[in-house]
């Protein structure tokens, strides 16, 4: 890799190279290292301790204050009347052909996110966590990414994998858990993943993604400066508010600053975590402000225009690839519409009111449509299409996935390593032994393979 | 800095560095100038010489607890002929190299040693891993100047500072990002600066690394290359080493061998070296491992253990035991330090009771070979299991409860456990609580006498 080795060799700096660079900025954009004098300069009206080398010295004593009042501003295109807001802008730079992909994006994740909440209701599957409300961040944040580029993602970004282009029939396998699931039925419901898209699989812990996008994004970086002439990606890694309270977050945020790493940390705040409200959450300007704290280039956005999310994530891609590469944090604010998940009735904790008046006032889909509507491009026919077409295509992909065989009884050990161990060959034999014994107490018919899939031997 | 500030700085250091290594290494980390860092290296070194060993200081009488000779221990290679005549390391650098059609007399003449200790061993390992992959990072806390032990010395240097690097100080941190690394095709060798550091990270560890690659499922196998990194989504290639075990001196926080909380976990492999050859050997195989490595280094060894290694690159296997000397009446298994503990007791123990005393360096805690401990067992008949972390659900449970359950028949005694105490090291006690001599000593004459 081409880098500054000559100029910054190893960790040592003399006084000879520190007294060569002050008269620059105090930081090397290269290794974002920060070089300063360890003594202070007679008369001087600034601090030179190493950990602040820019602060002015004051005699009045005053703390700083978190205020409400001067919360940090929220960037829209759209009203919630789909109007734009300020005229004298330019108009929104999407084609119209994709905007409609964009709302037939969100729809069909709303479409299947109320089918597959029934079904998990009448118990075809186990869990389910719908997007409702917040179908805007997801896709309009997806538009704006490369396709090389890799997502992190927390659970309630569906319309990620939607943009990217699963099909229902991949939803379908990975929520049925059938042969066909990438995750060999080993993961809950709604942990999707695909090394073919670029998205890395969804784990349940909370916030643990949030450093490895930084990782991720630091190989990003030696890639892309290894290969100059190929497109150049950014990482981004998706996570709710409340997952930003996790020490996951303060690290990734930290390191990701520190090693200059090209990430699009995209934080859904949607007012709540299960039942907990922000205000049990945190007590600053809400996620945003800790992105400065950082030394992180950072926005809030309105989560439920479709547009200005798009917009913020262009230029926030384009930013963090700037100067070999920079982390940028997205707050975008939106309302979760929805029940936690299948396992949580929110009315427990909120006026249902509430939610009806984000339902019906302002959500992203709406929004969009009408925007869509007063253009020209959208009707109530195509509206009566999209969504039987969407109804019955997802309909179509649950029948046949519930349909469908299992996984071979082999996934339950493979994996676990690159290669099984004489352990687990041995627990396998153990496992065989047993379900051969007692095998009106186990139904192994639904399993690829039956008995036959219960082996470790190569595929 | 000026001239006389160093100086002072470093009168400073030395004064510490009587009462505690640890305030010496960390304030090493805190010089910014090359200089004072090289003078108070020679200043330690000379206080070495000077005090010798205050902490480990034996009891006047004591025939058993005598201080390791690491330079006559036959745990260590003390000459190149010794290490280039080990049948292993010749086929692992055979292999290594390609050169199988080599007879071993051949061999032995084209490889060379040198004389290393452990921290000389883990740098040059690293420093193979970084110079064969270009895909490798080393970093973590204090590793740019070298590290608080130096196993990263002139790395950061040689390859550069975007591929050895300095981290925050959070171990979560680090060993998230080393696995979003892994995850997208890098070879990260994370260090954490004590194993009893890296709690922070179990969640890291646990639920993240050691299940990657069986959440991913069929996009794991993605394009599986034949050096087995492959382009799928695993941590294959991700290794965190962390210094573990007594110093003398550690207490509560620089003590700890936290082995048997990982062997707890499907999908990690755990290593623990018990020379420099192992070290560099074994580390080396962890680099090119599929899956992620916990790589715990004795740091009482780091300096003290020193031995022939051979100066060519070469892997030792991670799932093979080494039955490091033969015997017939009782089989001791262990791993790490309290192998020359045990080494030091059978020879006490042959000489007073003419018995035979088979021992075993595990090498791979998790998953461990279990066929060749228990092949020695069924011919001894008797098995103890020794090593520094508590006996309560240590690695020793498990190694006694599989004995027992493969031997039963042919065991002519329980299955002893010789272990840390279950309490925390606290600093005055710790050579009451860690295992000696003469407590191993006495375990094989009781289950000689059962």
């Amino acid at each position: 890799m081409a880098m500054n080795r000559t100029l910054f060799r190893g960790s040592v700096v003399t006084n000879h190279v520190v007294a060569r660079i002050t008269s620059r900025p105090n930081l090397c954009t290269r290794c974002q290292q920060r070089w300063s004098s360890v003594s202070q300069r007679p008369g001087s009206d600034r601090v030179q301790f190493p950990g602040a080398v820019n602060s002015k010295f004051t005699t009045g004593l005053k703390f700083q204050r978190a205020s409400e009042d001067d919360a940090m501003p929220t960037y829209r295109i759209l009203d919630q009347e789909g109007r734009i807001v300020d005229g004298a802008q330019q108009p929104p730079d999407i084609t119209d052909s994709e905007a409609i992909r964009l709302y037939k994006d969100m729809v069909n994740v709303s479409v299947m996110d109320v089918i597959m909440f029934d079904a998990q209701r009448q118990g075809r599957v186990s869990f389910y966590m719908v997007s409702a409300g917040e179908e805007g961040i997801a896709v309009g944040s997806a538009s704006a990414l490369s396709l090389s580029d890799p997502i992190f993602a927390q659970y309630r970004e569906t319309g990620l994998f939607q943009y990217r282009g699963f099909t229902h029939d991949d939803f379908m396998a990975q929520l049925f858990a059938t042969k066909d699931d990438p995750g060999l039925g080993r993961n809950m419901p709604v942990h999707y993943g695909s090394k073919k898209l670029n998205m890395h699989t969804i784990s349940s812990p909370l916030a643990t993604q949030i450093p490895h996008a930084a990782g991720a994004a630091y190989a990003v970086k030696m890639q892309n400066m290894q290969n100059p002439m190929d497109e150049q990606r950014v990482v981004a890694c998706y996570f709710g508010e409340g997952a930003a309270s996790e020490g996951d977050f303060h690290a990734a945020l930290n390191i990701a600053a520190t090693r200059s790493c090209p990430v699009l940390f995209v934080c859904r705040n949607n007012g709540f975590a299960i039942s907990t409200p922000t205000l049990e959450q945190y007590r600053g300007d809400g996620i945003a402000s800790r992105g400065v704290g950082y030394g992180i280039d950072t926005i809030r956005v309105d989560g439920n225009d479709i547009l200005a999310v798009r917009e913020v994530t262009r230029q926030a891609r384009e930013l963090a690839l700037k100067d070999g590469g920079r982390p940028v944090l997205i707050e975008a604010m939106s309302y979760r519409v929805s029940h936690h998940s299948t396992s949580d009735d929110s009315f427990a904790y909120r006026a249902k009111v509430e939610v009806e008046d984000w339902k019906r006032r302002d959500n992203p889909i709406t929004r969009l449509r009408k925007w869509m509507e007063a253009k020209g491009i959208w009707d109530d026919e195509k509206e009566r299409n999209l969504r039987a077409d969407a109804r019955k295509s997802v309909l179509t992909a649950y029948r046949k996935a519930e349909n469908e065989k299992k996984p071979p009884l082999s996934s339950l050990m493979s994996d676990v390593y690159a290669e099984p161990t004489e352990e687990q060959k041995e627990q396998m034999a153990k496992l065989r032994s047993h379900l051969e014994k007692y095998p009106d107490e186990y139904d192994v018919s639904e399993f690829e393979g039956g008995m036959e899939g219960l082996t470790l031997e190569k595929k | 800095m000026d001239e006389s500030a160093s100086r002072r700085e470093v009168e400073v250091v030395c004064e510490r560095n009587k009462v505690d290594l640890y305030v010496h290494t960390k304030m090493i980390s805190q010089v910014r100038s090359l200089k004072t860092r090289r003078i108070i290296a020679t200043c330690h070194i000379n206080i070495v010489k000077a005090t010798g060993r205050h902490y480990s200081s034996h009891a006047p009488r004591a025939r058993l607890n005598l201080p390791t000779d690491y330079s006559t221990t036959p745990l260590l290679h003390h000459t190149s002929r010794s290490a280039l005549s080990n049948s292993e390391l010749v086929a692992a650098l055979k292999q290594s190299h390609g050169g199988h059609d080599t007879t071993t007399a051949a061999a032995t003449t084209t490889f060379t040693t040198s004389r290393q200790n452990l921290f000389t061993a883990i740098n040059s390992a690293l420093a193979h891993a970084l110079r064969s992959d270009s895909r490798t990072l080393v970093f973590g806390e204090d590793v740019s100047f070298g590290g608080v032990f130096r196993c990263s010395m002139n790395l950061a240097s040689e390859f550069g500072p975007d591929r050895v690097f300095n981290t925050p100080l959070s171990e979560q941190g680090i060993v998230g990002f080393a696995i979003g690394a892994a995850l997208q095709g890098m070879r990260p060798i994370a260090e954490i600066q004590f194993a009893d550091y890296v709690f922070p990270a179990f969640d890291q560890i646990v639920n993240e690394a050691a299940k990657v690659r069986y959440r991913s499922g069929t996009n794991a196998q993605h394009a599986q290359q034949e050096d087995g990194g492959g382009d799928g989504v695993h941590c294959g290639g991700l290794v965190i080493r962390m210094p573990a075990g007594g110093v003398g001196h550690g207490a509560l926080y620089h003590t700890q061998s936290p082995e048997s909380l990982f062997t707890h976990v499907p999908g990690m492999r755990v290593v623990v070296p018990r020379s420099p050859t192992q070290a560099k050997g074994l580390l080396l195989a962890a680099v090119e491992c599929p899956d992620p490595v916990i790589f715990m280094e004795p740091k009482i060894l780091y300096r003290a253990a020193v031995e022939h290694v051979p100066q060519e690159a070469y892997t030792l296997p991670l799932d093979k035991a080494d039955v490091i000397k033969p015997g017939e009446d009782v089989t001791v298994v262990s791993y790490g330090t309290p192998l020359y503990t045990c080494q030091a007791a059978i020879d006490a123990v042959e000489k007073d009771l003419k018995c035979s005393v088979e021992l075993i360096d595990l090498r791979t805690i998790y998953p461990w070979d279990r066929q060749t401990v228990m092949d020695s067992v069924r011919k001894t008949g008797r098995c103890i299991v020794v090593h520094e972390s508590m006996v309560n659900a240590g690695v020793g449970a498990e190694v006694a409860a599989t004995v027992q359950e493969g031997c039963f028949l042919r065991l002519a005694a329980p299955v002893q456990r010789v272990a840390g105490w279950s309490t925390h090291t606290g600093l005055l006690y710790e050579k009451f609580i860690l295992p000696d001599v003469a407590r191993v000593y006495d375990s094989i004459k009781r289950i000689l006498d059962y």
